[in-house]
């Protein structure tokens, strides 16, 4: 299935601040980056201001990952009360276990609901919901 | 560890709840202030006895103008906590340390009639913006994923899956809460007790959660009053003596979107409250009469049992199997007012009825409850207290 929006209602844009700025630079791009510490080979999600680990401010650098990984688990949207209204129900959301070991959430695509599971390959892909707003998704991936 | 301690030193001795509506049709502010005088007023004391006044970050009165709102002067210990019910933590430990003499905890929400994370994305997305959440929450929001709910369930199915529990295995706890809610005239589920069939024929809310899964928004409010152990005895009730009050946060936390923890399928914050709790009091996990726990989503319940001790992990949903053993008579009887599920969710209503359960005027009540235990929290830093008589 595809992920279709209901025109007319705007997509919830990410929220851009210092600390995760270079991720969503990346996304606009159409490139997938993550957040690591060069010192301790930690990478991180969501970002952030200093290793948890070593506690260095300036050690943390972005190094472009695979976007691939597997569902780790997955939630349906299939009510108009809990849905968000710009977006077509039913939607699915998976939690995705990168390679680099971090998890993201995104939507899924060109996979029906039911068709989900834990531990299917998946892998990054990008789309643009409105002109001015791209966003990151996951598709499946053959193993 | 230390070998000061908050060990029997402090009792809760009042209480008050508001009616819990759909639409209360009143202002928080007003919810607030009637529940804090009638507090009061069933301890015995006078407004101007109380010196401390604290609430959670996620009430939304600050204790100023509660303040002027009851009409009190000499308040010299005022504090917004962390999330749960924390802020009696917080009480605890002022009239514990001396810096207060009696401290009245409350909590009003417009819960279903206002806009709240819970009930509406746009007004959650609202609410994110102003908070420093943001930055967190932003990674969920672009994809659909925004409500309590929806979080609660990505979690609830990683939890299924790990321990190859089936989603309907699930269903005995909100039926037991319809149950206890069906004997608790305050509560929103008041007379309407569900059945298995009922469960089954219930939609998905957000798959895997069904809406019997997820408690009710309510309009609400309460309140509770916290002194000293030796002033308790001298007041109209019989006091509910705090054994321990503890509480428990972890690394990679976040509020119900703990996505980036080892294992997702639990509840670490809770485990870390709860060895506090049974470290503090002394006791044992079979002294424990009853437990209200933080029931917002009944998978939560399963997965507090096995943090709390009473089980091991990923077996908290084959101890509600049939219902038998968290029913009245049950090895220990859970959420005996109807919990968040059937009474409706407004936190610190779990710590009302523990305190009934000590009192003897719960409208399920337990058989000699000496010990009652109180969760709050489930899927962010959790808090709770031991109850005794």
């Amino acid at each position: 299935m595809t992920l279709e929006y209901v025109p007319g209602i705007p997509v919830l844009r990410p929220y851009v601040d210092p600390d995760n700025a270079p991720f969503w630079q990346a996304v606009d791009r159409h490139k997938f980056v993550l957040q690591r510490c060069a010192d301790c080979a930690i990478f991180f999600q969501p970002p952030r201001p200093m290793c948890p680990n070593c506690r260095s401010m300036d050690a943390l650098e972005w190094v472009p990952s695979s976007g691939h990984g597997k569902v780790y688990s997955y939630v349906t949207f299939t009510s108009d009360r809990m849905a968000y209204p710009a977006m077509k129900i039913p939607y699915s959301v998976v939690l995705v276990e990168l390679e680099e070991g971090v998890r993201l959430t995104a939507n899924i695509v060109d996979v029906e609901p039911e068709d989900v599971y834990i531990g299917m390959p998946v892998e990054v892909t990008f789309n643009n919901p409105t002109d001015d707003l791209t966003l990151y998704q996951f598709k499946s991936r053959a193993s | 560890m230390t070998t000061r301690t908050i060990k029997d030193k402090t009792a809760i001795v009042g209480i008050a709840v508001s009616e819990f509506s759909r639409d209360s049709a009143r202002t928080e502010y007003s919810l607030a202030a009637q529940v804090v005088k009638a507090a009061v007023d069933d301890a015995g004391l006078h407004l101007d006895d109380i010196d401390g006044l604290v609430k959670d970050i996620s009430d939304g009165i600050d204790p100023m103008y509660l303040q002027k709102a009851v009409g009190i002067d000499n308040i010299q210990y005022a504090s917004d906590s962390h999330w749960g019910t924390s802020a009696i933590l917080t009480g605890v430990t002022a009239v514990a340390a001396g810096i207060c003499n009696n401290v009245v905890y409350y909590r009003s929400a417009n819960g279903a009639s206002g806009q709240r994370a819970g009930n509406d994305f746009r007004a959650a997305k609202e609410m994110w913006d102003e908070s420093l959440d943001l930055l967190r929450y932003d990674f969920y929001s672009p994809f659909g994923l925004l409500t309590p709910q929806g979080l609660a369930a990505m979690v609830t199915r990683r939890y299924l899956h790990q321990y190859g529990i089936d989603a309907d295995e699930l269903a005995w706890i909100p039926i037991v809460a319809s149950e206890y809610a069906a004997r608790n005239p305050r509560a929103v589920f008041y007379d309407q007790p569900l059945t298995f069939d009922e469960f089954l024929e219930s939609p998905p809310i957000v798959d895997p959660l069904r809406d019997v899964d997820c408690a009710p928004d309510v309009d609400g409010a309460l309140a509770l009053v916290i002194t000293s152990a030796e002033r308790a005895p001298d007041l109209r009730h019989r006091p509910a003596i705090v054994m321990a009050a503890a509480q428990g946060t972890s690394t990679e936390g976040e509020l119900l979107s703990n996505f980036n923890r080892a294992d997702i399928a639990g509840l670490p914050e809770m485990r870390q409250m709860g060895d506090e709790l049974f470290r503090v009091a002394g006791v044992r996990r079979e002294d424990v009469n009853a437990a209200q726990l933080d029931d917002r989503f009944a998978s939560y319940v399963a997965m507090q049992l096995e943090e709390l001790g009473f089980c091991d992990r990923g077996a908290g949903a084959a101890f509600c199997a049939n219902g038998d053993r968290i029913r009245l008579h049950g090895d220990l009887p859970v959420n005996t007012g109807g919990g968040f599920l059937g009474e409706g969710f407004l936190y610190g209503a779990n710590v009302i009825e523990a305190v009934r359960q000590v009192w003897g005027t719960s409208s399920a009540q337990v058989d000699d409850a000496d010990l009652v235990l109180v969760a709050s929290g489930a899927g962010g830093p959790a808090d709770g207290l031991l109850l005794r008589r």
